[in-house]
């Protein structure tokens, strides 16, 4: 019986092409805009790391006194308090992290440096983010405290110096100065990039090149961030580093809830014991966010792709009102033929299928449309967002299928009343009156 | 008009059309006047002025490879002598930020050292005495600065300078009654000696156009000491391109341990403008390619519509026509019936919109939606509505009486 009605569904919908093709196509592009904004949506508002989310944690304490900024303490920590939160290592793992601006110079001199994204960092940091490696691994924490002149690069960076040979142990001129590689990461580029989205706005090239925290503050490298400083610190480096100036990112791995409140309760208590010994004249301020709440709180998901889904659901809303009063007025000029349906016979529930199969045809052809559409959609998303957002949007097999389905079904939906309208067809009536 | 009411007890045995043509019309004005005002925020928002004169304009940010603070300036200098020499170029200037970059140093600005809240926030902009003629930024008083007065400093050991130049809106804020030449202001937190201003400029824009105090700036006449400045290169008229790959040549030539970005490193201020505003325009676009969908959707179901129901009336519109209703009637009728929907419809689309708009204002920190949108939406959707009732409204009335003698 469903092959019948699929083929009943298909002569009808040739009877009236020009009805028929304008339900599809305003179907395939409510679906198409809306799944092209829900790929640039999920892309954007992506759990980088879903394994640790839950367990990364990013402190912030209030070093800058009352502002309007609604009581927030800044998003950065200054040089002081991250030293203190790393003596103190009360987390499982910490780490303090920075950007620098550090040109690579190739060994073979008759290539130009470059830059590559890059980061001072701690130890802690390849476990935290569990940062796969495809040699080495990441350096100890003793290399840390020996201010180690050592180095983690990506595999991009390692294609390109060494053509992919495992360059453990070899060199890396960074500046004027030379690092050990100690390890190569195999393709990390969580996105958004959760652990510095003060610079990168979220979304940037994968980092390729990690060097101790350390080390880079013994070298006095600068931050490429940004740099927040309540109090101008024009002394030179060392006045830099004592200063109020915030521009250290700052993760803690804290594995459970009690650990979690313990933390909670040590930086509560760290804040206290600046302000009494003076440092902060304001009770302790602090906020202890994890990975996808601070995603939140930074607003990484741009405000274009939430309109934009936005207006497109609209859009789609539209298309399905549509759609009913197209459907409707489809299956009533049908009435003398449902009435001669039910006549011979066929009970209310084989007209509900009927017609409901044959919306769900026009749903299938708008939804394949819709697949086309979302596919060109894909290619036009670099007009409204920038490269590293475009490209993070793809279409998958989830994608074809949501599309797939949310055209069927919301035609289906759509096609609720007009199908009930039509099942409500009295046979005498429309027997006798033709 | 004499027929409303006629055309109301034929609404109430249509309820179904009559709901799904009201609801559309309401929908579509509620989203295309919110679209249309969206986007003409973000067109006002691409066409603000950044005070420069764009054409013939090039940015080089260029990042020396491990040299020190102490020696940057002196290659700075060499680099800016080499750019100033080269055949085409008009002018060039060493900065540490340029309008809608993507970099910028903001400091606040008082009167009053000691008072902690600032006046304005200014963005600030490390200069040279080439700086406004390559920028092409008009000075309204005072004076550019002069060559001696150009300092190199380290960034890590930056003091205000003695004498700055600020731009018009600046002036105005600090010193509202208009005598902001040759006074005294503070830049920065805690700074302990004031800057003269010998110099106010017309319009420079902040780098972030997105900022509450864009138009507010301060020129220091400093050489940063930086390992990230960027060069502004003026052309002479139709030589751009030209200078586009000469004068990255000529740099790599004069010392190769330096760096140029391969996306941001070498551009001309149309890339560095389109960069600025791509989101703003293509949210623009997209909104605009909706909105037109939309209403080519929206007529069409109004055309389906109608047309459906002129074939479910052929036998009514036949009585009348026997019973001496002109051709005209049957138009007008069809006509006035859509005026009505489009009444209803665009009424509770005004309160959708709205609705959505505040929605917008509260989630999006947006502009409240301007009644000027509404009205122009409402409208264009008022006559979209009577198009696409033409023609199923003419074929209507050109059922022929006869119509009503047949299948009694």
């Amino acid at each position: 019986m469903f092959a019948y009605y699929l083929r009943l569904g298909l002569c009808s919908l040739r009877r009236n092409p020009l009805l028929t093709s304008l339900m599809v196509v305003a179907i395939g592009f409510g679906v198409a805009a809306s799944m092209t904004t829900y790929a640039v949506l999920r892309a954007t508002s992506n759990n980088p790391i879903p394994q640790k989310s839950s367990q990364l944690f990013t402190p912030q304490i209030d070093n800058a006194g009352p502002s309007d900024d609604n009581g927030e303490p800044l998003d950065l920590m200054s040089y002081i308090d991250a030293m203190a939160l790393m003596q103190a290592h009360r987390a499982k793992r910490q780490t303090a992290l920075y950007p620098i601006g550090v040109s690579i110079i190739p060994p073979d001199a008759s290539r130009l440096p470059f830059r590559e994204t890059s980061y001072a960092t701690y130890a802690g940091t390849f476990a935290m983010f569990d940062i796969p490696f495809l040699y080495g691994a990441g350096w100890s924490t003793q290399e840390d405290q020996a201010h180690a002149a050592v180095a983690v690069i990506g595999r991009a960076l390692n294609d390109k110096l060494f053509q992919g040979a495992n360059s453990v142990g070899r060199d890396i001129v960074l500046d004027s100065h030379s690092y050990r590689i100690v390890g190569v990461m195999n393709n990390w580029n969580p996105q958004p990039m959760f652990y510095d989205v003060k610079t990168s706005g979220g979304f940037g090239d994968p980092t390729q090149v990690f060097i101790p925290f350390t080390r880079a503050v013994d070298l006095q490298i600068p931050t490429i961030g940004a740099d927040l400083c309540a109090t101008s610190s024009n002394g030179g480096w060392n006045t830099w580093l004592r200063s109020d100036c915030v521009w250290i990112n700052y993760w803690v791995e804290l594995p459970d809830r009690a650990s979690v409140s313990a933390y909670h309760d040590y930086l509560y208590g760290y804040a206290a014991e600046q302000q009494r010994s003076g440092r902060f004249q304001w009770p302790p301020n602090i906020r202890l966010r994890n990975m996808m709440q601070w995603l939140d709180y930074k607003q990484v998901v741009p405000p274009e792709s939430k309109i934009s889904l936005l207006v497109s659901l609209g859009f789609l809303l539209i298309c399905l009102v549509n759609t009913v009063g197209l459907l409707l007025a489809k299956f009533m000029r049908r009435a003398p033929e449902i009435g001669v349906r039910r006549a011979l016979g066929a009970s209310r529930n084989a007209i509900y299928k009927q017609f409901l199969i044959e919306a769900g045809m026009v749903g299938l052809a708008g939804g394949l449309l819709g697949v086309a559409m979302t596919g060109v959609g894909m290619l036009e998303i670099g007009l409204v967002f920038e490269p590293q957002i475009a490209r993070l949007a793809t279409v998958d097999k989830s994608l074809v299928g949501l599309t797939l389905c949310v055209a069927v079904l919301s035609t289906v939906v759509a096609a609720f009343y007009p199908t009930w309208r039509a099942a409500q067809v009295q046979p005498a009536w429309q027997l006798k009156s033709s | 008009m004499l027929q409303i009411k006629p055309i109301l007890r034929a609404l109430k045995r249509h309820k179904a059309g009559t709901v799904l043509i009201v609801l559309q019309i309401a929908l579509t004005l509620a989203i295309v006047c919110n679209a249309l005002f969206i986007i003409n925020e973000r067109v006002a928002r691409m066409s603000r002025p950044t005070g420069m004169d764009e054409s013939n304009l090039l940015v080089i940010q260029n990042h020396w490879v491990g040299a020190s603070a102490q020696i940057i300036p002196t290659l700075t200098k060499a680099d800016l002598l080499t750019l100033r020499r080269l055949p085409g170029v008009e002018d060039a200037t060493q900065i540490n930020a340029y309008p809608l970059g993507n970099k910028s140093t903001t400091e606040g600005i008082r009167l009053d050292p000691n008072v902690k809240p600032y006046i304005s926030l200014a963005a600030e902009y490390f200069v040279d005495d080439h700086t406004l003629t390559t920028m092409g930024v008009q000075l309204v008083a005072g004076r550019n600065f002069r060559a001696d007065e150009i300092h190199a400093i380290d960034p890590q050991m930056e003091r205000p300078a003695s004498e700055v130049i600020i731009t018009e809106a600046l002036a105005d804020k600090l010193y509202p009654s208009g005598n902001a030449l040759g006074k005294p202001i503070y830049i920065g937190n805690d700074s302990p000696s004031p800057s003269t201003v010998i110099g106010i400029v017309g319009r420079l824009q902040a780098p972030s156009p997105n900022t509450s105090f864009v138009d507010c700036a301060v020129l220091l006449p400093s050489l940063l000491a930086n390992d990230d400045g960027s060069y502004l290169i003026r052309s002479k008229p139709g030589q751009l391109a030209t200078i586009a790959k000469d004068a990255p040549a000529a740099l790599i030539k004069l010392d190769r341990m330096r760096v140029f970005l391969p996306e941001h490193g070498i551009q001309t201020f149309d890339v560095v403008r389109a960069e600025a505003y791509k989101s703003d325009r293509g949210l623009a676009m997209v909104l605009g390619s909706i909105c037109v969908v939309l209403l080519i959707i929206t007529g069409a179901g109004i055309v389906g519509l109608t047309s459906f129901w002129v074939g479910q009336r052929r036998k009514q519109i036949g009585v009348r026509r026997a019973l001496g209703a002109t051709r005209g009637d049957i138009l007008a009728y069809f006509l006035t019936e859509n005026l009505l929907l489009s009444l209803i419809g665009l009424l509770i689309g005004t309160v959708l919109g709205i609705c959505l708009s505040e929605w917008l204002v509260i989630r999006f920190e947006m502009q409240r939606l301007s009644f000027l949108y509404l009205l122009t939406s409402s409208v264009v959707l008022l006559l979209l509505g009577q198009a696409a009732t033409l023609n199923p409204a003419f074929k209507a009335s050109r059922v022929p009486p006869v119509e009503a003698t047949r299948s009694v």
